[in-house]
């Protein structure tokens, strides 16, 4: 048995996520990697933001940072840049890293800084009520799309590669061997890596799509049956992987990473250059 | 004292200079006018002298990074102008309730909006004070030179530093832009205040904890596993929402910098004596003040000039003894009558007379000795 013990605050517990939620589920398995890295807990920053997932810092045993909504990956940068030594996380909601902190997901993704994004990926505003985000799926009911979702969703693995990012995968909070695996190569990966989780939130988005998803167990089992590997989707045309979840490692390449070539021109003038 | 010491410089220049002689090691910021100069000179200064420089996406994420940075244990700062100063609001009050030590620069310039972005303007001081959402500390130092553009901001990190707060430099365009002859200290003329962090390594059980009403010795990342968040906390520094303990820190973030004001305070009193006619003004504009302070004495009409330089907290009692005897106050500042709210908070019998440019030209001192004309002295 893996023990969690170690890697959590274990008084902080039980924590805030409802049953059904897949923010536990990610959490562990995010927790698995870390353990397989080795990496000392003291150099390990978990940075978050607003919502639901961004409580995830607090539980967890190592420097962690609870932001404003949006901003984590502006805080993870300036952790990355002044101490590049220390291993930075950020865990974010799909409201809070895509609408709010759109932009700074871009330009990290540019930048290739040596940072992890976990994307708590459940297509709704959880921690506000349910609220359409920018990956709820086309037609869904929410608190503010009551007649249903009318704005086409984001692709996340889309944005991130095109934008630069150097690791790009995704998973499911239902596939969890193969979340962990991700999320320990995006951990382990130089340079920026994303992990898009695919999750499910039944109390606020499941329970007003009642006819799509009548339980939370049926959320899981939607993962379940609609995951397709990006081996297979690329033998698919689009209609017949409209609704899907393609899961996979989409990119993964090598580049220079900035915090080492930042690093390079100071030391190239600790000499005393001026 | 040999003359290399001496710079003929601009005043964002100063401001950079005097953020190296303060040890910063991080500046995060973004461009904008007419702030520029500081973010151009550190992006050159830092990476030679071992310190990082990042050009972010937008100011909220310059404050974001430098806010991440200094919880490294960095001395780190940003500089901006109006319209960034107000992207930068929310994670101002962050800093606050974190207490995390950065220093903001903001250039002021003519707004609202774009404004008048290459003109002078004293547009934010309440913004500056009352901008983020909550109550929360402010400490904002005001220029009126270029000598001052390098002390001040020495002082900022200092302040910062020992308060574990974010500390706030309004310039102006034209205190940013102009050149003076200054001297530059040598190292170690000038107090250089480091924050206090816990004496040993290891977790830290309690970073928000402090003794009677001095500021949080927090540690820093890497050194020792702690929580931060922008939520209401104890001192463990876990989010609460016990009424009591919120209370406390609430108001401990504010007393352990409104209770020290022997620290903070910071003001310059020309002829305030014996001031019939008291002026109060900051930054560019308490230059024409001063000027027209000599011009009236020759006349020998009894005016003074009580200039705060640090604008918050606002050295109240200072200004209220000179205030009390004198009969007029006259306020000039390039808004429309910002600083004169706090003339009027603090004065009782004094009549209060305002002098306001908003078009983006400095005031003259002329332009105020011509209010003088009017009044019964």
């Amino acid at each position: 048995m893996f023990d969690y013990s170690k890697y959590m605050r274990n008084t902080k517990l039980p924590h805030i996520w409802c049953p059904g939620c897949g923010h536990g589920i990610v959490m562990k398995s995010l927790i698995r990697a870390i353990a397989k890295t080795g990496w000392e807990k003291d150099d390990i920053v978990v940075v978050s933001g607003i919502g639901c997932a961004s409580r995830l810092p607090g539980y967890v045993d190592f420097n962690t940072l609870h932001t404003a909504h949006g901003r984590a990956l502006a805080f993870a940068t300036g952790i990355k840049l002044a101490k590049p030594e220390m291993h930075v996380i950020v865990v974010s909601g799909d409201g809070d890293s895509l609408a709010i902190g759109g932009n700074h997901f871009i330009h990290a993704c540019r930048r290739n800084i040596d940072i992890t994004l976990v994307v708590f990926n459940n297509g709704i505003y959880g921690m506000t009520g349910g609220q359409y985000s920018p990956t709820t799926p086309d037609g869904d009911r929410s608190s503010t799309s009551p007649l249903g979702n009318m704005e086409p969703e984001f692709d996340v693995t889309k944005i991130a590669e095109g934008a630069g990012a150097t690791f790009v995968a995704r998973g499911t909070s239902y596939h969890v061997p193969q979340l962990d695996t991700y999320i320990h190569k995006g951990l382990e990966h130089k340079g920026f890596s994303v992990i898009d989780v695919t999750e499910a939130c039944y109390t606020t988005h499941g329970r007003v799509n009642k006819k799509k998803y009548p339980s939370n167990i049926d959320m899981l089992k939607f993962q379940r049956d609609n995951a397709i590997p990006i081996s297979k989707a690329k033998e698919m045309s689009e209609e017949e992987l409209e609704g899907k979840i393609i899961t996979g490692i989409f990119c993964e390449k090598q580049k220079p990473e900035f915090t080492e070539k930042y690093q390079k021109i100071v030391d190239s003038f600790s000499g005393g250059g001026k | 004292m040999t003359e290399s010491k001496f710079e003929f410089i601009q005043g964002n220049i100063a401001c950079a200079k005097g953020a190296a002689y303060a040890g910063c090691s991080f500046f995060g910021g973004y461009p904008i006018t007419p702030s520029t100069e500081i973010a151009e000179y550190m992006s050159g200064y830092l990476p030679r002298n071992g310190g990082k420089f990042i050009q972010m996406e937008d100011e909220i994420a310059s404050l974001g990074s430098i806010i991440g940075a200094a919880l490294t244990g960095a001395k780190a700062m940003t500089s901006t102008s109006g319209p960034g100063f107000s992207l930068m609001q929310e994670l101002i009050g962050y800093a606050c309730i974190a207490e995390v030590p950065v220093v903001i620069v903001d250039i002021m310039r003519g707004g609202p909006s774009t404004g008048l972005p290459t003109s002078p303007a004293q547009s934010d001081l309440l913004q500056a004070k009352w901008g983020t959402h909550g109550d929360h500390p402010t400490i904002a130092l005001v220029p009126n030179s270029v000598e001052e553009m390098f002390t001040e901001t020495v002082r900022a990190f200092n302040l910062a530093e020992y308060f574990r707060t974010p500390v706030l430099v309004l310039g102006d365009e034209i205190i940013g832009h102009m050149r003076e002859k200054i001297r530059i200290p040598e190292p170690g003329e000038m107090e250089i205040i480091e924050r206090t962090v816990p004496s040993s390594d290891g977790v830290c059980p309690l970073p928000y904890a402090s003794d009677s009403g001095k500021p949080a010795c927090l540690p820093n990342f890497g050194k020792s596993r702690f929580h931060v968040t922008g939520l209401n906390h104890d001192t463990t520094g876990f989010p609460t929402m016990d009424p009591e303990i919120v209370a406390r820190e609430n108001e401990r973030i504010l007393a352990k910098i409104y209770e020290q004001r022997e620290i903070v305070d910071s003001y310059e009193e020309i002829n305030c004596k014996d001031a019939d006619i008291l002026m109060l003004s900051v930054g560019s504009a308490a230059r024409a003040a001063e000027e027209a302070v000599k011009t009236l004495r020759k006349k020998g009409i009894k005016a003074g000039l009580f200039r705060p330089v640090t604008l918050w907290p606002f050295p109240k009692d200072q200004f209220i003894k000179h205030a009390e005897r004198a009969k007029y106050i006259i306020v000039p500042e390039m808004n429309m009558g910002q600083l004169k709210t706090v003339a009027e908070r603090f004065t009782k019998r004094s009549k209060i007379v305002p002098v306001n440019l908003v078009n983006g030209e400095p005031i003259s001192p002329e332009h105020i000795i011509s209010v003088t004309k009017y009044l019964n002295i």
